[in-house]
């Protein structure tokens, strides 16, 4: 993992790239290391070989198991970027979870009602993630209410939206009494189904491998044009960096904070129409009562990744890797959720990620340096 | 009738505890997006510590027994949140973000543990919880929270405690001007919100139901306590009050179709668990410019910075 | 017993990179008033946080009556009888006066805590009474005036019994009559036998008041001197380590035709929705330095603000050239000619985060010169920053790609300056475009004013500073509590009249 992080070090030729990485990478040793601790304390003569080395060696172990990573890997690229996006122009987005669930609601309603195409039902995801990201962009816009909080109570406004729709009191056309989930996309909506051009046989006939991973990057790229390239990216960053600079520099903050939150739910949205048009799995509208994990999970990787775009997708296969190999844990000694605990404490970890920098910093320097504070206004 | 109003308390109980616990943290000036978590650790905690107490033991050791485990480990857990937010200036809302995620994973890989078996639902009796009234069942947490409420309001207004507690969450150079140890006080927040949290997270599980899964951990519980919180603006007395409108709602959710005249209005489960939630973003929408926040409420405090 | 009531030895405090305090001593007598003398940046905060125990010096010792004593934190401070007046209030707002009184040192019951408010409210009213310093106990500090927050401060430290009384920039907030009234009481209070340290870069107020002085410059100890026998001019140069010619050479003013006409301009507050501007008409002509003076917080900001579009205004007109600017946005009014150096130049005037070539254009990026179809021109941009980095001598670390966070707030101000100038626009509204800089670079930037004036621009110029006020411009407008109470000319006007204009006593318009 550490290689795969070093085109980014040279891309952005900066000591400060070189730093988030280091810190990052610190993150996930860490992370690693206490995720062992959690192991040894449920199975200590198991914790390295059963345990450990299973979760990191597990997703290559198989082009099927590498196919899992990458199918699933593709929407948590999108939650990333949404999350990361966000976080580049001064919000956290803990709505992507929220924005994903109205994805997967846009793409199923396309697909199973709608019998569209693939590439509008995706593009159905996308326009609903970015209604529902708007929301709390026009209360933080208009109103001056925290997005955190709006994203909170819209999340779960969302969640009970779409799963009483998906559900329709078990009369709804996308509902499948069989199964208790939506309809099977290979079955009922093939069209809407995401093209592989031969990619699911190459990894073990997986077929949610598809080309979504690809569109995930291609979109991280472009995101990273628009934020570092663009007068729009400008403008955006100005506005989280600095709203009243913005403003008075005649950046019109409002529109500015509405579009990047619509962004980062399109984002998101896409995240989710990606996971279900690969058909990875079938959204369950009745035990639902938690939001989506890919959400959160965008958080984990927006912060490992420091909100760089190319570096999200570096990220967001690493923690898929992990989480994959967290499934092929023996039940008979672990449960696979310590893949789950592992990501979290690295969150915990990313949560003072500027304190490891400054140390980093400090020890490469070799006395101590003014730790400039990266604050928001 | 009588269902609806057990409900009601049992949920105006559990979101009142809660929300006043994410009070005293937010007016000593942290953040407290973990409340969700904290109500999970301390749900496991409390209704392991049930399971695990001998079986001849009395009433009353049961409960004050897992209670008290309950609190305890939502103690520890919201120190989490304090050392990150505190000690090393971490952004408060993406340490709570990261507890959350982790609540439900370690309560998993912990419950899964305990049974020894591929499912995280746990059985216990909560027959030591419940007493009956006539038709009335009411449970041990309405009698805590009731005091909690009482010593909360005691607490934040009268005594030294709240008024420095206070002084740390809307100004805490000057609070640190006068010699009061803002880390400290920030500390005493967060442990605070950590007891009730766990305390809540147990009498949200435990009353109800006697068997619990927790992969859905709390449910989302902690948010709407969070809501709850906003809802009445930091202030002990308003809490209750929202409280009790939120979990008018949440109980309707449950029990509307066992209602008949509820029944016909053919309202799912789902509305009536939107409303408290869209009801909330209606009422900040419109007391938004008189919304009175802790002043200092998310930002790191470093002594340097004067 | 020694002589002193408090002295500080040869402290020496060290900050990465810079030495604040390099071997200062003071030494206060008991019941004096001690000036502390410096420019900003001189030592002077630093060194009172070391005695307030918010800062560990590396060297040096602090003595209290002769005896060495350790200052680890602000209780320290307290328990020896060390009190401070902030700068910054350290008020809560939604805390009674009473309650920020006390806070930190409450009457409470022993064993829970339980706060007892009666008697210390039978003090705090006794000791109110006892040094003529009116305050209302119960009112709510957010509430209540500057004065009023000031004196509760004061009282603060007489509630605490202390006997070292630090005032920290105390006058810079208050208008010349209620500066007036704060030294009156801090005569008192050393009549009283309490001791006072007065940090100031203000001479007028030390010969007014002070005993001796302590002066530092740039970290460094220059001397301590008894005031009664030294001169303005040689505090002046003590302070600054040159003759300073802050009095500049003017040229004759070429007054032309109105660039700025406001008319009638009324701005309501957001938070209480009072006019806080009132009727405001008044014109800047070209060739012309105006000056909008007045105490802080009687409407210059959110006049400014209604000016450059970030606030919306109630009623009335402003035209820029005869243009009817009134309902444009702030780009459109900065694109009809117009340009703005904030007030906070951390808050408006630049995005910390950003490099100093990204600061350098935020008001250019779009046009044509540094954007293509929506993308940057980066090596245009870079061009352009070094240029002006050049022209105005802007010094940073790295040039143009320094975070602007990193640099000094001189040469910060050097770098809007250099953008808001290079606009090239009619009019330049500048808000205390020199708070909190050194004399260097005051001097630098009250002459680029001068020469924009004399290139044929409209300067507005907002300033709190009386000699700011009465040296720099070619007609003053004073403000106070939202309207225009008078219009002076510089030179046939004192500080004492325009004290009573802007404390409201006197009017002309």
């Amino acid at each position: 993992m550490e290689k795969k992080k070093e085109p980014i070090g040279s891309r952005l030729a900066s000591s400060e790239g070189f730093l988030s990485v280091a810190a990052s990478l610190i993150c996930v040793v860490i992370g690693l290391l206490l995720g062992l601790v959690v192991l040894a304390l449920i199975n200590a003569e198991h914790a390295f070989g059963d345990g450990l080395m299973v979760i990191l060696k597990s997703g290559f172990k198989s082009p099927r198991n590498m196919g899992t990573v990458l199918s699933n890997a593709a929407p948590l690229i999108m939650t990333g970027l949404s999350v990361g996006f966000a976080f580049k122009t001064g919000l956290f987005n803990i709505g992507a979870a929220g924005q994903y669930t109205l994805g997967a609601f846009g793409a199923l309603y396309c697909a199973l009602v709608l019998h569209l195409p693939w590439y509008l039902c995706l593009m159905a995801a996308m326009i609903m993630g970015a209604l529902w990201g708007m929301i709390p962009g026009v209360f933080k816009a208009y109103l001056n209410i925290n997005e955190v909080i709006t994203s909170i109570m819209f999340n779960w406004i969302g969640l009970y939206m779409v799963n009483d729709i998906m559900y329709g009191k078990g009369k709804s056309p996308m509902y499948d009494m069989a199964t208790t989930k939506t309809y099977s996309l290979r079955k009922a909506a093939p069209e809407a189904m995401i093209p592989d051009f031969g990619l699911s046989e190459k990894f073990g006939r997986l077929q949610s491998v598809t080309i979504a991973i690809f569109i995930a990057i291609a979109l991280a790229i472009i995101v990273y044009i628009v934020l570092n390239k663009t007068t729009f990216g400008y403008e955006l960053k100005a506005c989280g960096l600095n709203k009243n600079a913005a403003k008075y520099a005649g950046i019109n903050d409002k529109r500015n904070i509405i579009a990047s939150m619509a962004i980062a739910g399109a984002l998101a949205g896409i995240g989710a129409g990606l996971f279900y048009l690969s058909t990875v799995a079938e959204w369950n509208p009745q035990v639902s009562t938690a939001l989506p994990v890919m959400g959160f999970n965008g958080i984990s990787v927006a912060l490992l990744a420091c909100s760089n775009p190319i570096a999200t997708i570096f990220s967001s296969l690493f923690v898929s890797y992990i989480t994959v190999g967290g499934t092929k844990l023996s039940t008979q000694y672990f449960t696979k959720e310590i893949a789950d605990v592992i990501t979290a404490i690295i969150i915990y970890l990313c949560a003072f990620s500027l304190l490891f920098k400054n140390k980093i910093r400090a020890v490469l320097m070799g006395k101590h340096h003014d730790a400039v504070k990266g604050g928001k206004d | 009738m009588f269902l609806l109003l057990k409900y009601t308390l049992l949920y105006t109980v559990v979101l009142m505890m809660v929300a006043l616990g994410g009070m005293f943290s937010e007016r000593s000036g942290i953040i407290n997006i973990a409340l969700e978590g904290i109500m999970v650790i301390g749900g496991l905690i409390g209704v392991m510590a049930i399971q695990l107490m001998p079986a001849g033991a009395n009433a009353f050791a049961v409960v004050t027994v897992s209670v008290l485990a309950a609190a305890l480990a939502g103690m520890i857990y919201s120190a989490l949140l304090a050392f990150a937010s505190i000690n090393l200036n971490a952004d408060q809302t993406i340490g709570g973000t990261a507890l959350n995620m982790l609540a439900t994973a370690l309560a998993m890989v912990i419950a899964k543990g305990f049974n020894g078996s591929a499912s995280a639902k746990l059985d216990y009796s909560n027959r030591t919880f419940i007493y009956e009234f006539g038709p009335l069942t009411v449970n041990v947490f309405l009698f805590i929270g009731i005091v909690i409420l009482i010593v909360s309001y005691i607490v934040l207004y009268k005594t030294r405690l709240g008024l420095r507690l206070r002084a740390c969450g809307e100004h805490p150079q000057a609070a640190d001007s006068v010699g009061i140890n803002v880390y400290k006080m920030r500390y005493i927040g967060v442990l605070i919100s950590g007891l009730l949290g766990g305390i809540g997270g147990m009498a949200y599980i435990v009353p109800a139901v006697s068997s619990w899964n927790f992969e859905v951990g709390v449910s989302g519980a902690g948010f709407l306590a969070l809501a709850v919180m906003i809802f009445g603006q930091w202030k002990p007395g308003r809490i209750f009050f929202a409280a009790i409108f939120f979990a008018l709602f949440k109980s309707l959710a449950n029990i509307a179709s066992s209602i008949p005249m509820l029944a016909d209005l053919g309202w799912t489960q789902n509305m009536y668990n939107m409303i408290p939630f869209i009801a909330s973003m209606v009422i900040l929408a419109f007391t938004s410019k008189k919304s009175r926040a802790p002043k200092a409420e998310g930002i790191p405090y470093d002594k340097g910075s004067r | 017993m020694s002589d002193y009531i408090i002295e500080m030895l040869h402290i020496t405090k060290e900050f990465p990179g810079i030495v604040a305090n390099d071997d200062i001593t003071l030494q206060l007598k008991k019941g004096e008033i001690h000036a502390l003398l410096g420019e900003n940046g001189a030592g002077k905060s630093t060194l009172m946080s070391v005695l307030f125990g918010l800062y560990q010096p590396e060297k040096g010792e602090i003595r209290k009556n002769g005896e060495v004593v350790h200052i680890t934190n602000p209780n320290d401070a307290n328990a020896l009888g060390i009190g401070m007046v902030h700068q910054h209030f350290k008020l809560v707002e939604v805390f009674s006066v009473l309650d920020n009184i006390i806070l930190g040192v409450e009457p409470a019951s022993k064993r829970l805590g339980f706060l007892q408010k009666t008697e210390a409210r039978k003090k705090v009213v006794e000791l109110s009474e006892r040094y003529g310093l009116k305050v209302d106990p119960d009112a709510m500090v957010e509430d209540i005036t500057v004065g009023m927050q000031q004196r509760t401060e004061i009282l603060k430290m007489l509630y605490r019994d202390n006997e070292v009384l630090i005032f920290d920039e105390p006058t810079a907030v208050l208008t010349p009559q209620e500066i007036d009234e704060l030294m009156k009481i801090m005569k008192e209070l050393s009549k009283e036998g309490k001791s006072i340290l007065f940090i100031t870069h203000k001479l007028d107020e030390i010969k007014a008041v002070a005993d001796r002085c302590t002066v530092l410059r740039k970290g460094r100890f220059i001397g301590t001197v008894d005031v009664a026998s030294t001169s303005k001019e040689e505090l002046s140069e003590m302070m600054v380590g040159r003759k300073v010619q802050l009095v500049m050479d003017k040229k004759p003013m070429q007054s032309g035709e109105s660039v700025l006409s406001v008319q009638n301009l009324t701005v309501k507050s957001k938070r209480h929705g009072k006019p806080v501007v009132n009727d405001v008409s008044f014109n800047v002509r070209r060739g012309e330095i105006c000056c909008i003076a007045g105490i802080d917080g009687n409407g210059q900001s959110e006049l400014v603000y209604a000016l450059t579009g970030l606030m919306k205004p109630e009623s009335g007109h402003i035209f820029l050239n005869n243009k009817d600017i009134t309902r444009l946005s702030v780009r459109q009014r900065n694109e009809s000619g117009l340009s703005h150096i904030p007030e906070d130049r951390h808050k408006h005037g630049l995005v910390l985060d950003y490099s100093l070539e990204n600061n350098l254009v935020l008001k250019r990026y779009f046009h044509k010169e540094f954007s293509n179809h929506g993308f940057l021109k980066f090596k245009e941009i870079r061009q352009y920053a070094n240029g002006l980095i050049e022209r105005f001598d802007v010094r940073s670390g790295q040039g143009p790609i320094t975070m602007a966070r990193s640099m000094s707030g001189g040469n910060q101000q050097k770098a809007i300056i250099a953008r808001e100038v290079d606009l090239g626009n009619d009019l330049l509204i500048a808000v205390q475009p020199t708070r909190g800089l050194d004399v260097g670079a005051i001097e630098y930037i009250r002459k680029e004013l001068l020469a924009q004036r004399d290139a044929g621009k409209a300067v507005l110029l907002v300033s709190l500073e009386l000699d700011e006020v009465l040296e720099v411009p070619d007609r003053i407008l004073v403000m106070f509590e939202g309207a225009i109470v008078g219009e002076l000319d510089p030179q046939h006007t004192s500080a004492q009249e325009l004290g009573l204009y802007m404390a409201g006593a006197q009017r002309n318009v």
